[in-house]
């Protein structure tokens, strides 16, 4: 019964859903507090931030990875394009300290811990959410409490209104860059209390945009200006998903199958003489993942998540005149898990949960050890709520065991990786200024590793089976305030600040190994300190009669400094202490929606400071800042039976020709066109 | 409120642009290390070779005359050259009037004004690697082989011939696997194959051209992975050998070039060495799989007594500072030694000057990787 509930108010939320700010403006699941026991009252404890509704719908994002750059403390390492890899980095510990779960189940990567977040399209996604630390829910798989931060991306459960078994959303989008991408969403109501959904999405580009670039002397004056077309970004991908879901009154479930299959050009950096490269990259992943939940008596919860997986990469180089390749990665997975939550008292909740998961990489290497890796994770955590504090607190264990093809098949890996245990602690706290009152302090705790990945540990000649984990350590202190106001021209406000300090030791980098041929070893030699700061405002305003405007800003600070080094200590162009490559100490975002009857108009704003690529902060090392104005302007049209939206979009409306990696140009003004019909 | 808002972000957004500059191509950094000192040779230039995909190839010359050092030039000289020197400088050299640099990943080989450093034109070889000139022609060894469609293909380098007025190529000669350095000597040019991309199953020739008929005439079987080689005045050619970075190590191989043979070995690593009389300076970095680091080692060997002289000619403990050596010289006339330091590769390295007593004279900042040098004779 209460999941009808929890359909029917999401659909009213949905109707005034300028409302849904990323903060927990009209969090949903606060609102159904009194109608769902499996409502999350811990909600808050945790710094989170979220896309959802018209919010995440006016954004101009092709994929997840633009609409998390107007989170804050994020950077979005991006190598420019449709295709070009997007990969996050939470304040500024690292992509690969990053878990990304995609409906509850974390998508993995064991061969080089990056996940693509280029690749997701925003198509099927319902909610983008963003925790620092971990997700303020301890009713979870053991692996979400096993990252340092963690995404997670919501597809779009399916809805009904009543007396409609089906529902079908066509999108079409063109525009630049050769854009060609339909898609298509099936719902279909197979019983009172079940669902199916299918989707199919096809990209397809050229990828190609024009790109500039130009260098002034001293005196102003143009010393180069040259102007070249972005070539071999071409990509053609076809994402096929379906998925079911049911509950009864005291379970619910949820199955899925995904299929992404894609070949595209890696356009490579653009350098003195060399304008076009050669290579192509095809993808095949494939994963069916499934999930179940029931609650007993109502003090006790069971969660059930089982996942396999198969990805295939193959790499090609077919330029003759550089070295030939052409590899071949296979990864597999497999993972289940099992939560158990039982509240002790009305105010105290424990949870035990236990996963496995086994990961295995074959690659078309010379020499290639093809590693096996056993991970058994058991989480132990807590919530409790005393007056108006709520502490969280878990504790994970991770056991991991290697092993590698060795003389006579199988063998424990070297070293290092063959038997490892970490336990990893997190407590987390609030406390709020008055009973249901708008100000709340919190604060956490956290320390948590990144695995070396494979690469890290076995790539032919470059991987180092001695590796240990890369360890980081949070610490946070925060302020919030929320408050909706029932009459007059403001109807939400959160405000938010956070500030923080992280340590990243035992990094993974890559030193030279010898000499000549431009040979690496990774080595855990790296330590970073980042201290930062957030500052966030989401308003929710009602300037006229049916008009809605909603306002984000964000603005990050970070000072992340490289003390990995005590010897490069030279005054100007030493590593020691200075800032890390492509951390800003400066970014921020604005983004604006205004509603007006059948009108949308969406407005962003990104801005990254300036940069340096190397921790050595010298002049020549510096990149200049960017910052691009996004517009999208969508109408309804009012047809019987038919829901027609049209959008257009303009993306960085000034043109400015940037890089965000040295040497990958960004595309400059951009726009697009999206039919969208629901019926 | 509409309007407020409105003003907040027009000001906000005229804010934020102030931020964003032109990229400028900034002038050279100018720092006197050494008081001005007039003679036979005027200066050097050194080339960085930019870690792959920066594009951060530069050049900065050291001026005996002032005892400056300009650091960066190129640009400042040449500021209408897009996507300035290139990615990843491979070699340098002085022919005639003018100054050549290979840069390896632009496929080019920059051609200079050796006093101004000026550009004069470019010579297109894709995957270029060392150069060295004879009678009027430049001879640039290349990794790449001819482009064919076969996925089972081994490409061969080659040697291209050069016209030096024309800055054309006029012959190319296919050689071993990935060739490096190159020697011109007694009418023939010697070529050191590595086969660097077929790891594990590296080259073992130095291929021999006779420079008259610009044909490969001989392969001469010396060791795995050779990357440098240098003939001296006693009939013999000094070639180094990567080894295969596993169970071989790296070794200085003596060819005879009466024979063309090879005739003996010294057992000392060798990464990179200079020639100078009869003494060959040399370094070598390898990596430890025992100690997980680089062992730095370096030495003198005497050509003429085919022994090693020494193993340090830094004598003041400088060489603790230097984390990967990656370039040598020695000044002809005052035997000064030049080290450079490319530290991790991706942060601006370290020149080093000892004077021929192995103490330090004076140390400044480079670009990244500096790597090659060229001496700059009146």
């Amino acid at each position: 019964m209460f999941w009808y509930k929890m359909i029917s108010t999401g659909l009213l939320l949905a109707l005034h859903g300028a409302l849904q700010a990323q903060e927990s403006l009209a969090d949903s699941v606060r609102h159904l507090e009194g109608v769902t026991v499996t409502a999350n009252r811990y909600q808050e404890v945790i710094p989170s931030q979220r896309l959802s509704g018209a919010r995440l719908e006016g954004l101009n994002s092709f994929s997840v990875a633009d609409a998390i750059r107007y989170f804050s403390g994020v950077q979005i390492k991006d190598y420019g394009g449709v295709g070009g890899l997007k990969t996050v980095d939470l304040r500024s510990m690292g992509t690969n300290h990053m878990g990304v779960f995609y409906d509850g189940i974390q998508l993995g990567n064991a061969q080089n811990g990056q996940i693509d977040l280029g690749k997701f399209s925003l198509d099927n996604i319902e909610e983008i959410s963003l925790y620092n630390g971990q997700k303020s829910e301890i009713f979870q798989p053991a692996k979400d409490f096993g990252s340092a931060g963690t995404i997670y991306l919501r597809t779009r459960r399916p809805r009904f209104e009543e007396g409609k078994p089906l529902n079908l959303i066509a999108f079409a989008r063109t525009g630049s860059f050769g854009l060609l991408n339909p898609s298509l969403l099936l719902e279909i109501k197979t019983g009172r209390s079940s669902a199916l959904s299918l989707n199919a999405e096809y990209i397809g580009a050229s990828g190609k945009y024009k790109f500039r670039y130009r260098k002034v002397l001293a005196d102003g004056t143009t010393a180069w200006d040259t102007t070249a077309v972005r070539q071999n970004g071409d990509i053609g991908s076809l994402r096929l998903e379906g998925g079911a879901n049911g509950f009864t009154e005291h379970s619910s479930w949820h199955a899925k199958a995904y299929f992404f299959d894609s070949e595209k050009g890696i356009p490579g950096a653009i350098v003195n003489n060399v304008w076009k490269r050669s290579q192509r990259q095809w993808d095949r992943n494939f994963f069916a993942q499934g999930s179940f939940r029931r609650q007993f008596s109502g003090r006790a919860d069971l969660l059930a998540n089982i996942k396999l997986a198969v990805d295939r990469m193959r790499y090609l180089n077919p330029d003759t005149t550089l070295l030939y390749i052409d590899n071949t990665f296979v990864q597999r997975e497999a993972y289940a898990s099992l939560a158990g939550k039982y509240s002790l008292l009305p105010d105290w909740d424990i949870n035990l949960s236990a996963d496995y998961q086994w990961n295995r990489l074959d690659a078309s290497l010379q020499d290639f050890v093809r590693p096996r890796r056993h991970t058994a994770l058991v989480a132990l955590a807590t919530a409790l709520e005393w007056k108006r504090l709520k502490v969280q607190a878990s504790l994970l264990g991770t056991y991991v065991f290697e092993s590698v093809d060795g003389r006579g098949g199988e063998a424990p890996a070297p070293s290092g990786a063959n038997d490892r245990r970490e336990y990893t602690p997190a407590v987390f706290l609030s406390y709020r200024s008055r009973p249901e009152g708008p100000l709340l302090l919190r604060a956490f705790c956290k320390r948590i590793f990144r695995m070396p990945t494979f690469n890290d540990l076995y790539y032919t000649d470059i991987g180092n089976v001695a590796l240990r984990p890369e360890y980081t350590v949070q610490y946070n202190l925060g302020l919030l305030f929320e408050k909706e106001y029932g009459r007059g021209m403001l109807s939400g406000l959160s405000l938010r600040a956070d500030a923080y300090y992280n340590e990243v030791t035992d990094k993974i980098v890559a030193v030279p190994k010898g000499n000549g041929q431009f040979r690496w070893m990774m080595m855990n030699l790296g330590y970073v300190e980042i201290r930062g700061l957030e500052l966030s405002a989401n308003l929710a305003l009602r300037p006229a009669e049916s008009m809605q405007l909603g306002l984000g800003l964000n603005y990050t600070f970070q000072r992340a400094q490289d003390f990995s080094s005590p010897s490069d200590n030279d005054a100007e162009a030493g590593t020691w202490g200075r800032q890390i490559a492509y951390i800003p100490r400066h970014n921020g975002s604005a983004v604006a929606n205004l509603n007006w009857k059948r009108w949308d108009v969406n407005y962003s704003f990104a801005y990254v400071g300036k940069r340096y690529h190397n921790s050595s902060n010298i002049r020549e090392n510096l990149e200049q800042p960017w910052y691009t104005h996004d517009l999208a302007l969508s109408r309804q049209l009012g047809l019987p039976k038919l829901k027609c939206k049209l959008s257009l979009e303009v993306n960085n409306l000034l043109d400015q020709q940037y890089d965000v990696v040295l040497n990958y140009p960004m595309p400059g003004r951009n726009w697009k066109m999206i039919v969208r019909v629901e019926m | 409120m509409n309007k407020q808002i409105f003003l907040t972000w027009a000001i906000a957004v005229a804010i934020l642009y102030s931020c964003r500059n032109e990229a400028e191509i900034y002038p050279p950094e100018i720092v006197q290390l050494a008081p001005p000192d007039a003679g036979r040779v005027a200066g050097f230039y050194l080339l960085n070779e930019g870690n792959m995909g920066s594009n951060k190839s530069t050049l900065d010359y050291y001026d005996y005359g002032t005892g400056e050092y300009r650091r960066n030039i190129f640009a400042d000289a040449n500021p209408s050259v897009p996507k300035e020197l290139g990615d990843v400088g491979n070699d340098i050299k002085i022919y005639g009037s003018k100054l050549y640099a290979v840069i390896n990943c632009s496929n080019k080989i920059e051609v200079m004004d050796k006093r101004t450093a000026r550009r004069l034109g470019q010579i297109d070889v894709p995957n270029c690697r060392y150069i060295r000139f004879h009678n009027g022609y430049a001879y640039i060894s290349s990794y790449a082989g001819p482009v064919e469609l076969n996925p089972h293909y081994e490409q061969l380098g080659y040697v291209a011939k050069v016209d030096t007025a024309s800055l054309l190529v006029i012959d190319r000669c296919l050689v071993g696997f990935q060739p490096d350095e190159l020697e011109i000597a007694d009418g023939k040019i010697y070529v050191a194959n590595s086969g660097g991309y077929m790891f594990p199953n590296y080259e073992k020739t130095v291929s021999v051209i006779d420079l008259e008929s610009f044909k490969e005439i001989k392969r001469i079987e010396v060791a795995r992975n050779l990357h440098r080689l240098r003939a001296d005045r006693h009939g013999n050619l000094w070639v180094s050998s990567r080894g295969d970075y596993y169970a071989q190590p790296s070794r200085l191989y003596r060819i005879d070039r009466t024979r063309d043979e090879t005739a003996d070995s010294i057992d000392i690593a060798v990464s990179n060495f200079h020639l100078d009389g009869d003494s060959l300076y040399l370094y070598s970095t390898e990596w430890s799989y025992i100690s997980m680091s680089n062992e730095v080692t370096y030495g003198i060997v005497d050509v003429a007594k085919r022994a090693i002289v020494t193993r340090s000619f830094i004598t003041d403990g400088t060489d603790q500072q230097i984390k990967i050596p990656y370039g040598i010289m020695v000044h002809p006339l005052t035997k000064d030694i030049y080290v450079t330091d490319a530290k991790n590769y991706v942060s601006p390295g370290t020149l080093y000057c000892f004077g021929s007593d192995g103490r330090l004279k004076w140390n400044v900042r480079t670009g990244d990787i500096p790597a090659h040098f060229v001496f700059l004779e009146d």
